[in-house]
């Protein structure tokens, strides 16, 4: 569906790279015409902000469902997908089939599965699946641990300009633990792996990347230890980025107190020190992404024993709401909430989108970052409401959603 | 002859529900060191009267208590179902196929399933941790666990605790030293005593190789060892526990003869404790790899079979005390 006229959104605060001003916004032609100081013309339709904020639509860097109602609810408009579907998106003819499986409300970005099968082994047609519409390789929700193949698919992928999204979990300490060594894992009997296990894999991939002379994406970075070989690694010039999700700036492993299987996710919840590592890291600049990881799941995966259940969470509704939490809490700005949830993975995924700048595309959200609401897992928008942020408040609602000019 | 059910000796306990507020029975670490002291006080009375010939009480009769056992048992399934049964309940022992442990909608279906049977109580064996509390959540009478994976087996803790108590004459644990040795990453049985014995007043010190113990287990008050003969010194109590190989993933020791150069409990080992120390074990033991059998079988330091028997009366007070409610105990309704 095209834009078929143009709208104005009046009278908003426009959230732009580095600062923020009120104005308007002039969408025409699925594209953004003019911002800040616009005034409607004849025959647009007048959408008054009153006040809202008037940001980029949310580029969510790493899901494992297209799931729509979710993601418009959070005001998410273009998603990278993990290549850990049934079956796997491994080759071009996935690709192409994901790529189109969005539009054209939601553009769905495929990652292409690294390897085949992401069984960790032989590479998967990168190049073809690019010419496909893959924006990255991944390597899935698991670490490839032999080390020679990641070397050749880091060099590989960077003959292709491709970034390279890892998994850091170091597959040998890691093991069938589903928690993080420690006190709480210990009390309550669970298999447990200690958190070094993210800095082990993370130090080499860096060391491989540097080496391949790759875009290294690591796409969620939980621990201090990791996060402090992140901002190294940077310092020394190397092209790496650091992401993460709403549960591991959020909540410890305290959460996983009562064996709720919501609580279960990969890499496992850690240690509180940890978390604040997480919140810090946001605050300087080393973590650039907030995606929601989002993978909904239902009974038949999540209403099991903590240990038998299947990690992951349904996270695209509450990704907006808790990130703005962090904007409250003094820890980033708006300019910079945005830039973690839309700039960043915009760049990333090298789209013309996730700012809001003249003759971008129109993906857009009116924001009422005030607007109180709870979590309920029985009545999310999600396929599943597997949240581990079940019943707790929010603050921050979209009221507005535009994909390339035309209101979802 | 029938013998006839103890008569309940004054109590120092609160009256009725006040006394044990709690439907189910999942771990330790939901219950106050005066709950405790209470199921043991209850336990106390069974002991005596479960010497005795013809023994068999009708206080359960007409309940119907489902033994659902996900994971293999010989001692506990049986002290449970024989706990049962000298009540009067009808006991039905369900022993799921272990191959169908890990497929989740089964362990989910077979709590909705017990739950329509209408069971009065329900005691669950399960080889994940958290089972036994998932299944409370989703049933309507009173949960045992005897079990969950490595997290908490609460009634061998109070047997333990109740073997202890008559072994030694006395009210609580203050004071006593208390050693575990043995697989305590594995084991819930570490875990529920480490819980309980500190609860009575004992200091807990826990004994394996590093690769064999909890991470962070210090922060739950235990004082950590890896050298048996430190772990020894001056210990009242010395509890043995088995290597669970079948928890186990990947090497955590070399082998059994070298585990036993370090950690077996042989009579010179046993001299570096107490002179009076008391030898535990919750069986299965393995005897030649974590306890020699001269050990074991010490008739005046070894209290293992008292344990068992214990279990026993422990058992009878867990089943009475938590259907006391379903049954119109006076206070408890």
């Amino acid at each position: 569906m095209k834009q078929a006229r143009p709208i104005t959104i009046t009278g908003g605060k426009l959230v732009l790279a580095g600062e923020l001003r009120d104005g308007a916004i002039r969408l025409a032609g699925g594209r953004i015409e003019a911002l800040g100081d616009v005034r409607a013309q004849d025959g647009d339709e007048v959408v008054e902000a009153r006040g809202k904020l008037i940001a980029p639509g949310l580029i969510d860097c790493g899901v494992f469902a297209v799931d729509k109602p979710a993601f418009h609810f959070g005001g998410i408009t273009r998603a990278a997908l993990m290549p850990d579907q049934q079956p796997p998106l491994d080759l071009p003819s996935r690709v192409t089939h994901i790529a189109r499986s969005g539009k054209p409300d939601l553009w769905v970005h495929p990652l292409a599965a690294a390897t085949r099968g992401l069984a960790g082994e032989a590479m998967a047609e990168l190049a073809l699946m690019r010419e496909a519409g893959a924006r990255g390789v991944a390597t899935g929700r698991r670490w490839i641990g032999d080390s020679g193949a990641m070397l050749r698919l880091l060099s590989y992928a960077a003959m292709l300009d491709l970034p390279v999204i890892a998994h850091a979990e170091d597959a040998g300490l890691a093991g069938e633990a589903v928690a993080t060594a420690g006190e709480m894992a210990t009390r309550m009997g669970l298999p447990a792996a200690p958190a070094e296990a993210e800095a082990l894999a993370i130090a080499r991939d860096l060391a491989l990347a540097e080496l391949a002379g790759a875009r290294l994406h690591i796409r969620q970075v939980t621990t201090r230890a990791g996060l402090a070989l992140v901002r190294q690694a940077r310092a020394r010039g190397l092209c790496v980025t650091a992401g993460v999700t709403p549960a591991h700036i959020h909540l410890s492993d305290l959460a996983i107190g009562d064996f709720r299987s919501f609580a279960r996710l990969s890499p496992p919840l850690r240690s509180e020190d940890d978390r604040q590592a997480v919140r810090e890291a946001i605050a300087d600049g080393t973590i650039d992404i907030i995606a929601s990881g989002h993978d909904p799941r239902g009974p038949e995966d999540k209403r099991l024993p903590f240990a038998d259940a299947a990690p992951g969470m349904a996270g695209a509704e509450v990704l907006l709401a808790t990130t703005l939490g962090l904007v409250r809490d003094g820890v980033i700005d708006l300019p910079r909430a945005f830039a973690l949830l839309a700039g960043n993975p915009g760049r990333l995924l090298g789209v013309e989108a996730g700012e809001l700048r003249e003759g971008a595309e129109a993906d857009i959200a009116l924001i009422d970052a005030e607007r109180p609401w709870i979590v309920d897992s029985r009545k999310m928008a999600a396929t599943a409401g597997n949240t581990p942020f079940d019943g707790q408040p929010m603050q921050g609602r979209v009221e507005g959603l535009w994909k390339g000019g035309v209101r979802v | 002859m029938t013998a006839q059910a103890p008569t309940p000796a004054p109590s120092r306990f609160p009256a009725g529900r006040l006394a044990f507020p709690h439907r189910d029975l999942t771990a330790i670490a939901r219950l106050e060191r005066h709950e405790i002291l209470f199921l043991l006080d209850e336990a106390r009375q069974w002991v005596d009267w479960n010497r005795r010939a013809g023994r068999h009480s009708e206080l359960l009769a007409g309940l119907t208590i489902i033994n659902a056992f996900f994971e293999n048992s010989t001692r506990t399934l049986l002290s449970f179902e024989i706990a049962g049964k000298r009540l009067g309940a009808d006991v039905v022992n369900m022993h799921a196929a272990q191959s169908s442990v890990k497929k989740g909608e089964t362990l989910i279906d077979t709590a909705i399933t017990l739950n329509a049977m209408r069971a009065d109580a329900i005691v669950i064996r399960h080889g994940s941790s958290g089972a036994t509390q998932l299944i409370a959540d989703k049933v309507d009478c009173p949960v045992l666990n005897a079990g969950d994976g490595s997290h908490e087996h609460p009634t061998q803790a109070l047997l333990d605790a109740l073997a202890l108590l008559e072994a030694l004459g006395r009210e609580d644990l203050t004071g006593l030293a208390v050693t575990i040795c043995g697989d305590v990453l594995h084991s819930r049985v570490a875990r529920s005593n480490l819980l309980c014995l500190q609860a009575l007043g004992a200091t807990v010190r826990l004994c394996a190789p590093p690769a064999l113990m909890p991470a962070g287990v210090e922060a739950m008050g235990a004082q950590v060892f890896h050298d048996f003969g430190a772990a020894l010194a001056g210990a009242d109590v010395v509890m043995m526990l088995r290597l669970q190989q079948e928890r186990m993933s990947g090497q955590f020791i070399p082998s059994a003869r070298e585990y036993h150069q370090l950690y077996g409990l042989t009579r010179q080992r046993l001299a570096l404790a107490a002179p009076d120390a008391l030898v535990m074990h919750p069986g299965p033991m393995n005897r030649g790899v974590e306890i020699d059998s001269e050990v074991a079988d010490l008739l005046d330091r070894s209290i293992i079979t008292r344990q068992v028997e214990m279990g026993v009366a422990v058992r009878m007070a867990c089943l009475d005390v938590l259907t006391r409610t379903r049954r119109g105990v006076e206070g408890w309704a």
